[in-house]
Parts: structure tokens; C-alpha cells; sequence
């Protein structure tokens, strides 16, 4: 689709920044009817279209980004440790809850209820590593899974008996919420903190696993255990580090969708930690741009499915996805070939 | 004496790779274990540097024991090992591979290590940029060298250098050994290209299922008949 996007107006209206972009295409209705004003009374078919398809597209981005990064746990833990983590759901839950607390009883403003979830998360995680991981380390694959599962359940009952019943809490609005105009598009404000965060803190674990010492650390770790030992890694060390990382994005997120969706429950890591492990394993289960990608990927393809009418069927899109990508490549999208034994 | 092995028993489940092994490795040498394949090599070598846990005996190393001391550990005390088939990080470059091999070392001192490194293989340094999986098996095995000496050992272990290498590459290999021991580093080194090996080391050790069957100076056992039968091809 050849499109060209241009700023026309810029304009400062009080406190509150509106940016209008107009759009050309090769169509002349598009560009005509479109245009944000009076011409949008009378938009075509044809342009209602178009104005949905970016709107759901900036929704399922934003949808998406809160997947990538949970899904970012589950992949970079199975890097290190090939182990499917399925209570990492829970850490995000747990997150959520945290930010929660944070809001109500220390009536502290978001930035620092997400800093606390991160701080709350990254102990657990490291805990829970500790407990019920590293000790099934030499034992057969399947005995961490069955591990990762107790911890799941464990937790969600935990949450369940603190708060008092599996109920939905609200989770107040902490911010103002502004609707920004961007051409056909509408971004609240909670959209454009998820967009921001997200990719702040995607960006800074690149940049963390790319060039400081841990990070190196960590994809030795993750393509050789027993060579990186011999490098005088401690492997431990990279492990609990590892964890770490997934559940401060994991905290992060939850309380990120604490205040996209207001409302958060002791099963809420269900549902998204499914979903989340979908697009890791649809990026390409090990590969972290993988698990930005698939989150992003399902985060659309969810939205999408949903505005054209699927909506009882949202949960299966993920997995009908899932199963269509891996046909075609086993690996992900983004998978490393099947590693070769030493 | 740098390394002493007295009595070291390995076993896998079932599977008894050591049956009580002794060695010595005195400071400066070039010592050589031979064996065919599944002889207990590389366990030995494993066990060294506590990848494995011995089931009996004792490994000291500048006269402490080291059988219960952590495998990164191993590495901060001077003990550094190139594994059987290279194991460079694929997917890391080759300055990456060179910097994770002194992990243990701080930013001056990798610095340092880094320009020894390029020094003794330039052809690394040509290709520093680029990811380890790329190089061919000479290389590779240079990169695996060159990692094990940025940690500075006293002590370097090297498992079957001259597996998968053209004649020419395992002489060129084998140089390299030799004055990396010239420049004062100990070596222990595990082959069964026994030819190269007696042809460098100082002494020399057999090992068969296991079991140490034979042991001497180099040169005793190159000249050694059942040696010779069994490993030199004749
Ligand atoms: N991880 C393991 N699990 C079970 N058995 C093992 C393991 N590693 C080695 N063994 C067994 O221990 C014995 C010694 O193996 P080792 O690798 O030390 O031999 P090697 O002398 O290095 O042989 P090669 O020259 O082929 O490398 C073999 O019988 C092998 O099958
Ligand atoms: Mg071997």
C-alpha cells in the first residue's frame, strides 16, 4: 500500500497537544472523506473502513505490546533454562495487584505503583526460581513443568484467599484520560502510556541483553550452560537474573492493564499467561525480538478478529493462529533453526 | 606440583567412565592424556573443572582439594579449559566469545587479554565482528583457544584440539600449544592423535577404559612398543 503520511497541523490547544495528520493515498475519496472535520459527516463505505482498520490496528498494538511483554518471561526463562514457566501469569497477576495497593491505600501516582510491581515481582520470581526450579534442575523435564503448574495454582489460591474471593476488583483511573486525535485514529491516554512503556522497557532489555556483561552472559548461558560455566559464568546467577527480568516487564504489565481494562482478578494470569506463551512460542520460543513480534502479531490479530464480528470466538484466535504459523514453521517466526546436539 | 589427581572415580548412573585415576601435573610441563574413544578423557578433564562430581578420590589443585568447588570458581583459580568440539557461542560474535572467557577478569584486564589474544591469532581479530558460528573449524578452534586464555589461566586444559582438523591446521594448532607453554603456561592436554601429542608433551599418560595402563616421559612412549601398536597405527 503506497501511503504517505504528512503534518499539516499542529496545533496547541491549551495544555492538551493535538496533532492532526492528514493522509494521502492514490485514492482521492480516501483522501478526501477522511480528512478530520467536516468531510468525515460524509464518509463512503469504503472509508469507514480504512478509519476502523487503523484504529483497530493502534488497539491491537496496544493490546499487543501488554503480551510481548509477558511473553518476554516465558521466552527469555525457556533461553536459559528450557522450562515453560506457567506461573509467570501469576507474577503479572501479582503485579497488578500490587499496583493496586499502590493506588488505593498509598494513593501514589502510577509511575510509582509500576516502579512497586517491578520491585514486588522481581523477588517472587527470583523465589519461586529458587524453590521450585533450581532443585528439579537435574531431574526429568517434565517434573519443573508440574512445578511451574503447583506454583500457578498456588499463587492464584493465595491471591484468592488475601483479597478475600476470586471476584473482580476495579482498578480506579489514575490518570486523566484524554482522547488524542491522530487522522482517523483515537488514542486514550492509557494507550499511549502502554505504547511508551512497553517500548521503553523492550528497548532497555535489547539494550541490556545486547551489550552489557550480564546480557552476554545470558545468551552464552542460553546457547551453552556447560561452556558458559567454563567461562566462570556463575549459570545460577545468569538464571535468577533471568527470572528477574521477565517479572519486572511481567509487573509491569500487569499494572499497565490494571488501568487499560479497570479491572483485575486473582485468575487474570490465565488467560493472558496463555496468551502470552502463544506469542512467544509464535515469535519463536528463545528469541526475544520473537516474543515482541508474536505479542504484537496477536495483539492485532485478536482486535481484529474481534471487530469483524468474532467475538465469541476472541480466546480462539490466538491459538488457531498459533497453530497456523507453526504448520508453516515449527521454529516461529522469528525461531532459531533446531539446535544442533554437541 | 600444580595438579595432583589421586585415586579419582567417575560414574554416570551406571556407567563407571573412572576407576580410580592418578596424575600429576607438575608447573610448566605439558602433560598428555591418550586414550581411544570412550577411554575417560574428557570425564577427567569435566571432573577437573567440577562440571562433574567425582564419586571418590580427591583433585588438588596449588595443593588445595577442588572436588567441591563451584565450576565458575574453578575459572577465578587459574583453571581453564577448550572443550571437546570447540563450543564457541554460535551466536555471538567473536569478540563477544573472547570477552565471556574472561568473565571473571575486569575491564583493564580483558583489555589486556584482548590484545594478547589478537596478537597470538590476528586472523580473530579480522574477524571480530563477526558471529562465531560463521568461522570455519580452524578458526573456531582458535576462537576456543583464544577464550580460554583471556581468563589468564596458570592451568589450561585442552580436550582433542586436533579433531575435525586438516593435517596442516593440527601442526599449526600444535605450535601454538607449544609456545603458549613456552610463554610459561602449564598444559594439560587430552588427544587421540597420540603422535602430535607425544611429539609436545613432556610426559605422557594412557588411558583405557578408565584405568591408567601406562605412563612415562614422551619419549619413552613414543618409543614404546605397545604404544605404538595401539595408538601411533602400527
Ligand atoms: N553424560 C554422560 N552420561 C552417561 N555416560 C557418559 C556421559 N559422558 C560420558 N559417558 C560415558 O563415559 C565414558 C567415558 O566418556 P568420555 O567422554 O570421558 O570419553 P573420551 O575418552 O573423552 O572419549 P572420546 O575420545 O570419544 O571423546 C564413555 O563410556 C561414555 O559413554
Ligand atoms: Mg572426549
Amino acid at each position: 500500500m503506497m501511503m504517505r503520511c504528512e503534518i499539516l497541523t499542529l496545533a496547541l490547544g491549551r495544555s492538551r497537544l493535538i496533532l492532526i495528520f492528514y493522509r494521502y493515498s492514490c485514492s482521492k475519496c480516501f483522501y478526501d472523506s477522511c480528512r478530520p472535520g467536516g468531510a468525515l459527516k460524509a464518509i463512503g463505505g469504503r472509508c469507514m473502513f480504512w478509519q476502523q482498520f487503523w484504529q483497530q490496528l493502534v488497539n491491537g498494538v496496544t493490546l499487543g505490546s501488554t503480551y510481548a511483554l509477558i511473553a518476554l518471561g516465558y521466552t527469555m526463562v525457556y533461553g536459559i533454562i528450557q522450562l515453560i514457566n506457567f506461573a509467570h501469569g501469576e507474577v503479572y497477576m501479582i503485579g497488578a495487584f500490587t499496583g493496586l495497593i499502590m493506588v488505593t491505600v498509598y494513593k501514589v501516582n502510577f509511575i510509582i505503583a509500576i516502579l512497586a510491581a517491578m520491585l514486588v515481582c522481581v523477588p517472587l520470581a527470583i523465589l519461586m526460581e529458587r524453590i521450585a526450579y533450581r532443585p528439579l534442575r537435574k531431574s526429568t523435564r517434565l517434573a519443573p513443568l508440574i512445578s511451574a503448574l503447583g506454583v500457578s495454582i498456588f499463587l492464584q489460591t493465595l491471591v484468592t484467599l488475601i483479597k478475600g474471593g476470586p471476584n473482580p476488583l476495579a482498578f480506579p483511573q489514575v490518570i486523566q484520560d484524554t482522547v488524542y486525535v491522530l487522522g482517523p485514529v483515537r488514542f486514550s491516554t492509557v494507550q499511549v502510556l502502554i505504547l511508551v512503556m512497553a517500548s521503553l522497557l523492550m528497548v532497555f532489555l535489547q539494550f541490556t541483553v545486547k551489550y552489557t556483561k550480564i546480557g552476554k552472559a545470558m545468551r552464552a548461558t542460553s546457547e551453552d550452560y556447560e561452556a558458559a560455566s567454563l567461562m566462570g559464568i556463575n549459570v545460577n546467577r545468569v538464571v535468577s537474573f533471568t527470572f528477574a527480568v521477565g517479572a519486572a516487564l511481567a509487573g509491569a504489565g500487569g499494572v499497565l492493564v490494571g488501568m487499560y481494562f479497570n479491572s483485575i482478578h486473582p485468575f487474570m494470569g490465565v488467560s493472558v499467561g496463555l496468551k502470552a506463551f502463544c506469542a512467544a512460542v509464535l515469535g519463536g520460543i528463545g528469541s526475544i525480538p520473537g516474543a515482541m513480534l508474536g505479542g504484537i502479531f496477536l495483539g492485532i490479530a485478536e482486535v481484529m478478529g474481534v471487530a469483524a464480528g468474532f467475538d465469541t470466538y476472541k480466546e480462539a484466535i490466538a491459538f488457531g493462529l498459533l497453530i497456523i504459523v507453526l504448520l508453516f514453521k515449527p521454529t516461529g517466526l522469528l525461531g532459531l533453526p533446531i539446535q544442533r546436539k554437541v | 606440583m600444580l595438579l595432583a589427581v589421586e585415586n579419582l572415580a567417575v560414574s554416570y548412573g551406571g556407567i563407571q567412565a573412572l576407576r580410580g585415576i592418578s596424575f600429576t601435573v607438575e608447573e610448566g610441563e605439558v602433560v598428555t592424556l591418550v586414550g581411544a574413544n570412550g577411554a575417560g578423557k574428557s570425564t577427567t578433564l569435566k571432573t577437573i573443572c567440577g562440571l562433574v562430581r567425582p564419586q571418590a578420590g580427591t583433585i588438588s589443585y596449588q595443593d588445595e582439594t577442588i572436588n567441591k568447588v563451584a565450576p565458575h570458581q574453578i575459572v577465578s583459580r587459574g583453571i581453564s579449559q577448550v572443550p571437546e568440539g570447540r563450543r564457541v557461542f554460535t551466536r555471538l560474535t567473536v569478540l563477544e566469545n573472547l570477552e565471556m572467557g574472561a568473565y571473571t577478569r575486569n575491564k583493564q584486564e580483558t583489555r589486556q587479554s584482548l590484545e594478547n589474544v589478537f596478537e597470538r591469532f590476528p586472523r580473530l581479530k579480522e574477524r571480530e565482528h563477526q558471529l562465531a558460528g560463521t568461522l570455519s573449524g580452524g578458526e573456531q578452534q582458535m576462537l576456543a583457544i583464544g577464550r580460554a586464555l583471556m581468563s589468564r589461566p596458570r592451568l589450561l586444559l585442552l580436550d582433542e584440539p586436533s579433531m575435525g582438523l586438516a593435517p596442516m591446521l593440527v601442526r599449526e594448532i600444535f605450535s601454538i600449544i607449544t609456545e603458549i607453554n613456552r610463554s610459561g603456561m602449564t598444559v594439560l592436554l587430552v588427544e587421540q592423535n597420540a603422535n602430535m601429542a607425544l611429539s609436545i608433551a613432556k610426559r605422557a599418560y594412557v588411558l583405557e577404559t578408565g584405568q591408567i595402563v601406562l605412563s612415562g616421559t614422551a619419549t619413552e612412549m613414543a618409543r614404546n612398543k605397545e604404544v605404538r601398536k595401539a595408538y601411533l597405527g602400527e
